[in-house]
């Protein structure tokens, strides 16, 4: 059995520079935008009292549910044996880490009170689910963080296992709890079900896994390094089956909501009367993001080809982000159900009386500080994937290590060994 | 020329200004700490308390369209007629934006097309899901039943804003200047109706949009103790029916409406 | 001071400076000892006053501790006015111009800024808190003096 070799990332420095330069000035203006916010107050975004949550949360809740994604792949091939996907651990693990990381810096770029990050960190209220979440986010980096020391450093590798059990239980519990943030709002008809946890779970595979192939297929063109065709197309398969479920979800999300008649008028809204978000929802979510992507990993004339394969991937993400924009945007606009059976025909608060679609216009600054937080998660990588031995030398399929019915914990010969890099 | 009223409140400091003076017209010396005799029993000196719990009992049938004379009360007592709009932004924006904790609703049934007129503010509910929701444990309940933001702990996160089930709180969304010694409020907390606090602390009996609507002559806003049987509002509440809005979500609110 | 310096996180390359700063006001404290009212402002009530509600170096090492457990008591138990609120140190150590227009007591070389500015400490009570004293305790409305704005009260 071959020993995998690792290598830094060693593409010519002006390229590399250039991609650098590049996502270093998106951050900047990410930056910008930040400081602008942070200067002014939030009266500069297109969010107010109806719409407290717009698009700086679409790119963050986007990263980290991606985030709780990606380190999937390196679940695969710890905790279920699959050797193929061994390999792919150490990136799986990176990527898994910096994008909880730029997820989160929007978040916390994005609060009223920035400077009171120490706050929240001592205070806590135990029955708030955000507050959970803050355990579990930099829990999660630092299961992480060991895990992959354990699957880098031989002294390490008789955790991994473990570790992997352990990483893989907590993205679950992460991305139930990310979900559980909207669930939880018994306040909101859209929100307001159990089922949004299970469902943030599933678009975190996928999301997660699209950026993965993305960034495996990107270092690896970049550096003509050898991907193969098979475990390609394992992922890309693997990528479809989640692609598939998500949409599955989307469908039972919305026939529960429209079971209750008490939830008929915001399916309708929603899905057909919304405008923007029901076009959103249409264009955005289902024909760019679910079928366009499907039929590309499938149709026999496109699912060789691995331009297809990334032009897919790039659009599962776009319709991920589509996707979270209807969920936490549309669901905020669609008015608050007060007084049911009522038509308001005046407020000083503009309950509902306004055009729905019309009470959030995302605005640039918003626009910026998303774009920043996924610069600065892709810059994390690429400085990674750099210095340290992130990326396989070789993922020729001839070289893969073959699938185990037993998890690999132990077996020496698929210790990624730092050394032989 | 405006007189406030602050200069003959705040006795204890001011009577220890007084002593502090006649003692010593020098630097006091370092270390010396003096102690103001006394246990202060006047109503600000007191903790908030369990035993009461205030609330509101709103008629809307005595509740008119175009009145809003406790919005503009609310907005006087808490300063949130000095905020002011961002010279370039749009009107309509500032209108999604500016801090509002009272407002007036109008509804029109969808059945029979009967119109209701009403305030809604926080209902200062018994099980607060804002309270619930906040990381840091700044949106609280008060002893007195009163749900409130230590802004000193918020950290904008605007949770709370979306767990609310009425839309009752604002944040805010501009840099503040202008506010009053006893509303402190700035950029970047959330904030909403506290059943003017301030007047609580001081043992005063009403709010000021109780106020304001029984100086309208329309007397639609009751205040008090819901704890205490014999205060008007208990009585009031016995006497007729009225209902907590989203009962079904079993929040137990302070502030209670009939006629809707 | 502790919340003070909370409220810049992402300056943890500053801290060395802030060190450096604070063994600064350290040796600064023995030098102010015989300048007591070296920052009181003139005309403002503290200057005609003998002390303040603790003896001066106590204050000067302390008045933030103070502050910080009365917000919390005022704030979640509703007590007011009391000895260490914060309403209470603007009212008496804000100055006056010559028209007897309050000056806000964070603005250069008043009450607040003098100090916090040599100690190089960011004071955050402002971004809420007026810095002038506005309204009184009380509102107009409450007190039985009718519905006015208080719309600049400084001004006639
Ligand atoms: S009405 Fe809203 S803000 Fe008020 S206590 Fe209830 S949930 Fe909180
Ligand atoms: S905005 Fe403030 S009060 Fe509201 S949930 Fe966040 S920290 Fe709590």
């Amino acid at each position: 059995m071959k020993r995998i070799v690792y290598r830094e990332w060693h593409i010519p420095p002006a390229r590399y520079w250039g991609i650098l330069g590049i996502l270093v000035s998106v951050m900047a203006l990410g930056g910008l935008a930040a400081l602008y916010l942070e200067h002014e107050g939030h009266w500069v975004t297109g969010m107010n009292n109806f719409v407290v949550w717009g698009v700086p949360h679409v790119f963050a809740v986007f990263l980290i549910v991606a985030a709780s994604g990606a380190i999937n792949v390196a679940s695969i091939a710890t905790v279920f044996g699959k050797g193929a996907y061994l390999p792919l651990g150490r990136l799986s693990g990176l990527l898994a880490v910096t994008l909880l990381i730029g997820g989160l810096l929007i978040l916390v770029l994005d609060l009223g009170r920035p400077d009171r990050l120490l706050v929240a960190l001592t205070h806590y209220n135990l029955r708030s689910i955000f507050a959970w979440n803050i355990y579990f986010y930099t829990g999660f980096v630092a299961l992480v963080i060991a895990y992959l020391w354990s699957m880098a450093d031989r002294m390490g590798a008789r955790f991994k296992h473990t570790l992997g059990v352990l990483a893989f239980g907590w993205r679950l519990a992460l991305t139930t709890a990310t979900g559980s943030i909207f669930g939880f709002l018994v306040a909101r008809q859209a929100f307001d079900t159990a089922f949004l946890a299970p469902m943030f779970v599933i678009m975190s595979l996928a999301y997660g896994l699209a950026i993965f192939i993305l960034v495996l297929m990107f270092t690896f063109h970049q550096e003509e390094r050898v991907l193969g065709d098979q475990l390609l197309r394992r992922l890309k398969n693997l990528l479809g089956v989640f692609v598939a479920a998500v949409l599955y979800f989307t469908l039972v999300y919305y026939l529960t909501k429209a079971y209750g008649a008490k939830n008929y008028d915001l399916v309708g809204w929603l899905l057909f009367g919304g405008g923007g978000y029901s076009i959103l929802l249409w264009i955005g979510w289902i024909l760019i993001g679910t079928l366009v992507p499907l039929a590309m990993f499938w149709h026999p004339r496109t699912r060789r080809d691995r331009r297809f394969i990334a032009v897919a991937c790039a659009l599962v993400i776009l319709g991920g982000l589509a996707a979270l924009y209807v969920i936490l945007i549309g669901s905020q606009v669609y008015p608050l159900q007060i007084f049911p059976g009522q038509t308001i025909l005046d407020s000083g608060f503009a309950d509902g009386i306004k055009v729905a679609d019309s009470t959030y216009h995302p605005s640039l600054p918003e626009l910026l500080l998303g774009l920043g937080g996924v610069a600065v998660a892709l810059f994390l990588t690429a400085v990674g994937v750099r210095v340290l031995q992130f990326l396989p030398d070789s993922l020729a399929d001839a070289e893969l290590p073959a699938d185990t019915e037993e998890p690999s914990a132990g077996k020496v010969s698929y210790v990624d060994d730092l050394a032989t890099g | 020329m405006m007189k406030h009223p602050d200069e003959t409140i705040d006795q204890g400091r001011r009577d220890w200004f007084g002593l502090a003076a006649a003692a010593t017209a020098a630097v006091a010396a370092p270390g010396v700490i003096l102690h103001l005799a006394s246990a202060n029993t006047a109503p600000e000196a007191q903790p908030a308390s369990s035993a009461v719990r205030w609330g509101l009992l709103i008629d809307t049938n005595k509740c008119t369209s175009g009145c809003r004379d406790c919005v503009d009360a609310c907005d006087r007592e808490n300063g949130l007629d000095l905020q002011t709009k961002p010279p370039t932004e749009a009107p309509t924006a500032w209108a999604d934006q500016k801090a509002v904790w009272v407002r007036k609703v109008k509804l029109a049934d969808g059945l029979t097309g009967r119109v209701t007129n009403l305030p809604l503010m926080c209902q200062h509910c018994e099980h607060p899901p804002c309270v619930d929701v906040c990381p840091t444990g700044a949106s609280f309940k008060r002893a007195d039943g009163i749900v409130m933001v230590d802004r000193h702990i918020c950290i904008g996160c605007r949770y709370c804003m979306m767990a609310c089930p009425y839309q009752a709180r604002s944040f805010i969304h501009q840099p503040m200047h202008d506010q009053l010694t006893r509303v402190p409020r700035g950029k970047g907390c959330v904030e909403s109706c506290n059943l003017c606090v301030s007047r609580r602390d001081h043992g005063l009996p009403s709010t000021a949009c109780a106020d304001a609507c029984t100086a309208a002559g329309k007397g639609a806003i009751v205040f008090g103790d819901l704890k205490d049987p014999a205060s008007p509002i208990s009585l009031a509440l016995k006497a007729m029916p009225s209902r907590q809005l989203r009962e079904d979500l079993a929040l137990n609110t302070g502030v209670r409406y009939k006629g809707v | 001071m502790a919340r003070a310096l909370m409220s810049n996180p992402g300056r943890w390359a500053g801290v060395g400076l802030i060190l450096l700063g604070l063994c600064w006001t350290l040796a600064a404290q023995v030098a102010w000892a015989g300048d007591a009212q070296h920052f009181v402002r003139p005309g403002s009530k503290a200057a005609t006053l003998g002390g303040c509600v603790e003896a001066t170096p106590f204050m000067r090492r302390n008045h933030m501790e103070l502050i910080k457990h009365q917000r919390d008591i005022t704030v979640h138990q509703g007590i007011r006015g009391a000895r260490y609120s914060l309403a209470g140190c603007i009212d008496c150590h804000v100055s006056h111009t010559a028209d007897g227009q309050a000056v806000a007591i964070n603005s250069k070389q008043q009450f607040c800024y003098a100090c916090h500015a040599f100690a190089a400490v960011k004071v955050d009570c402002f971004d809420c808190h007026a810095a002038v004293p506005r309204g009184g305790p009380l509102s107009a409305a409450a007190s039985g003096q009718g519905a006015t704005s208080e719309r600049d009260p400084r001004g006639e």
